[in-house]
């Protein structure tokens, strides 16, 4: 689409459409409003990272080891090897945000798919389905990433889709009983009387329907995401080093909490406040989204 | 009520054989020669088809299955690869470790939890409700490893107040017999060896408080959220227009509803604790089955990974089927459908 069109459409957005409301409610809401703003801190500053960060954030600069916050040009301090902290945060920032979505976006798209079958054949399909997704959740999540990582080989990609295949029951749980709601309404009835095929029903007519709950999960998941990497990494089965991964500078800092501490502190409060950010917006979005919820 | 009990019952052997099937092939479809693996590059072709042959490696799938299979049903998990060890012993030994801690975490949690919960909702909007609040999203928020290297920065190097690693001095000369420390050295407090026990409870204070940290978060959000709910209610302005005193409203007739919701979360945050302590256990060097199956499953210590898993699902199986039994016999609504 070209930009003038784009310009059109959302000219064309009428104050009642579903999208130009949920801005609207966000706008007013008030951990929505911080979250989001965070979030979009974060991905702005992973989009510049080559042009905001002070130094590079591989190349080691051993006469600057270990200096302290708040020196110049080192304003977070540097690490053991004199790689200037902030600048691996900020570079940091573009692998946490990536793998939070991507992660969440692997588990999105198998927990829907499985969810919307499951609910709509139902019977024996639905059961068989369920009792496999029962199977997943009883398996401690934490130790599911660690398996399938260690078959995989450690590497950043794998734990990403190692985090992904463990919140795939979430989602399929959650749409599953999405869809069992919705596939009662008349207009599934109406359409399947026209003729209207199970895919088309299924993923043109029932899905989109059910995605509001998604969206809440999906924001907490990112969050929770970013989190499973960061351990992952901090027990050296995700990123390897050099790379700025937030859990792995944590790791990397944990034998200088003696006489360093900065190098541990800085991406924790780096992790803390991207996660806070999906937190916070997961929670202002299910305020929006389920008023009965809301206190 | 009874039927509601046998079908959770009867439910709960598919899982449970689901887990232990899924472990099975997960396993068997690793890549790699598991013998090869076991023993390292440099091993001898006799020394692999041994290994082979004792671990039944050399038969068809579905024949390993089935011998697998026996085995389990007699709790039979075979022996570890690193330590030679039968992994029941082992799992006896490092289990209550977990256990210990996480019962201790779950009780920090659930007190300073539903108090803060309580003390929120009735002081909605004020800064004590927004504050708290906040920092309950921040304890969701934080890398839990972090904290535990923040904490024992804090607390250890800076302030020494508390010893990290291990379960008890380690000068002392003490045998355990149920591996619960604080069960074992709880006769000593009166046979003139105090110190014991002490040094227990001193060494399981930083790991527990960090263990914590997420449950109770999640705690105090639930019982502020569920208090809420149940003070809307019609019962309650009744209670209130008859006069009743406050204090008396919330404990005596709010809060005994509002904590259902709240027992059930504290039940599936005690499962969820006893297998993801493995990066608590690893930070602060505690002996405990998280950080045991972790350096199992580094070690492809197959036996070891098989055994570990099956009782931490099972463990956690078993929490969630009492959560649910104790939750309907507490909630009069079930009780009577």
């Amino acid at each position: 689409m070209s930009s003038a069109a784009a310009k059109e459409t959302a000219k064309a957005l009428p104050k009642d459409h579903p999208l130009a409301e949920l801005f609207y409610q966000i706008r007013h809401n008030r951990s929505a409003s911080i979250g989001l703003f965070i979030i979009l801190f974060f991905i702005l500053v992973a989009l510049l990272d080559p042009l905001i960060a002070p130094h590079d954030p591989i190349t080691q600069d051993i006469s600057m080891r270990k200096t302290a916050p708040l020196t110049a040009g080192y304003v977070l301090g540097s690490d053991d090897l004199g790689r200037d902290i902030l600048s691996r945060i900020i570079y940091g920032s573009r692998i946490s945000m990536l793998i939070g979505v991507v992660a969440v976006g692997i588990a999105i798209l198998f927990g829907s798919l499985i969810g919307i079958v499951s609910a709509y054949y139902g019977g024996v399909v639905d059961t068989v389905i369920m009792r496999l997704i029962d199977i997943m959740l009883a398996f401690p999540f934490i130790i599911l990433t660690i398996i399938i990582v260690s078959i995989m080989g450690p590497s950043l990609f794998n734990a990403m889709v190692a985090i992904g295949i463990s919140q795939v029951p979430q989602y399929a749980r959650l749409v599953r009983a999405s869809v069992l709601a919705e596939k009662e309404n008349d207009y599934v009835t109406a359409e399947r009387s026209l003729g209207t095929g199970d895919l088309e029903l299924m993923f043109r007519s029932i899905l989109p329907n059910c995605l509001a709950p998604v969206s809440v999960q999906a924001t907490l998941g990112i969050g929770s995401a970013i989190l499973e990497s960061a351990a992952l990494s901090f027990l050296g089965l995700g990123a390897q080093p050099p790379t700025p991964e937030w859990g792995l500078m944590i790791s990397d800092g944990k034998e200088f909490i003696t006489n360093a501490w900065w190098i541990v502190t800085m991406p924790g409060i780096a992790t803390l406040l991207a996660v806070l950010g999906f937190n916070l917006l997961g929670d202002g979005l299910r305020d929006i989204l389920d008023p009965r919820l809301k206190d | 009520m009874f039927r509601f009990i046998l079908k959770r019952l009867a439910l709960l052997f598919p899982t449970v054989f689901g887990v232990v099937t899924l472990v099975f092939f997960m396993i068997a479809l690793t890549p790699g020669d598991p013998a090869r693996v076991m023993l390292g590059e440099r091993a001898s072709e006799k020394q692999l088809t041994e290994l082979r042959q004792q671990l039944g490696l050399d038969k068809p799938l579905a024949q390993q299955y089935g011998l697998y299979l026996k085995r389990i049903v007699k709790l039979d998990f075979g022996r570890s690869i690193r330590s030679g060890q039968k992994v029941a012993d082992d799992i006896r030994t490092y289990f209550p470790a977990t256990i210990e801690l996480t019962i201790f975490a779950m009780i920090i949690a659930s007190l300073l939890g539903i108090w803060i919960g309580v003390l929120s909702a009735t002081h909605k909007n004020t800064w004590i409700d927004v504050g708290s609040m906040m920092g309950a999203l921040v304890g969701v928020s934080m890398p839990i490893f972090w904290l535990a290297l923040v904490m024992i920065m804090i607390f250890s190097v800076g302030l020494d107040l508390f010893p990290t690693g291990s379960r008890m001095n380690v000068r002392f000369f003490f045998q355990p017999h149920t591996n619960f420390y604080l069960i074992d050295t709880f006769p000593y407090l009166f046979k003139g060896h105090p110190e014991y026990f002490l040094s227990a409870l001193h060494h399981l204070v930083l790991p527990s408080v960090c263990l914590a940290t997420i449950p109770l978060a999640i705690i105090a959000r639930t019982t502020r959220s569920s208090l809420l709910e149940v003070l809307k209610q019609d019962y309650i302005k009744t209670v209130r227009s008859a006069g009743v005193k406050e204090r008396r409203v919330i404990f005596r007739y709010a809060l005994r509803n509002a904590l259902l919701p709240v027992i059930t979360v504290i039940g599936l945050q005690f499962g969820y604790l006893l297998s993801g302590a493995v990066l608590t256990e690893t930070i602060f060097a505690w002996p405990g089955i998280g950080k045991w199956l972790y350096t199992a499953i580094q070690a492809r210590d197959y036996p070891a990974v098989q055994g570990g898993i099956i009782v931490i699902s099972t463990s956690f199986i078993l929490i969630n089927l009492l959560v649910d039994l104790l939750y309907s016999l507490i909630n009069p609504k079930i009780r009577l459908s």
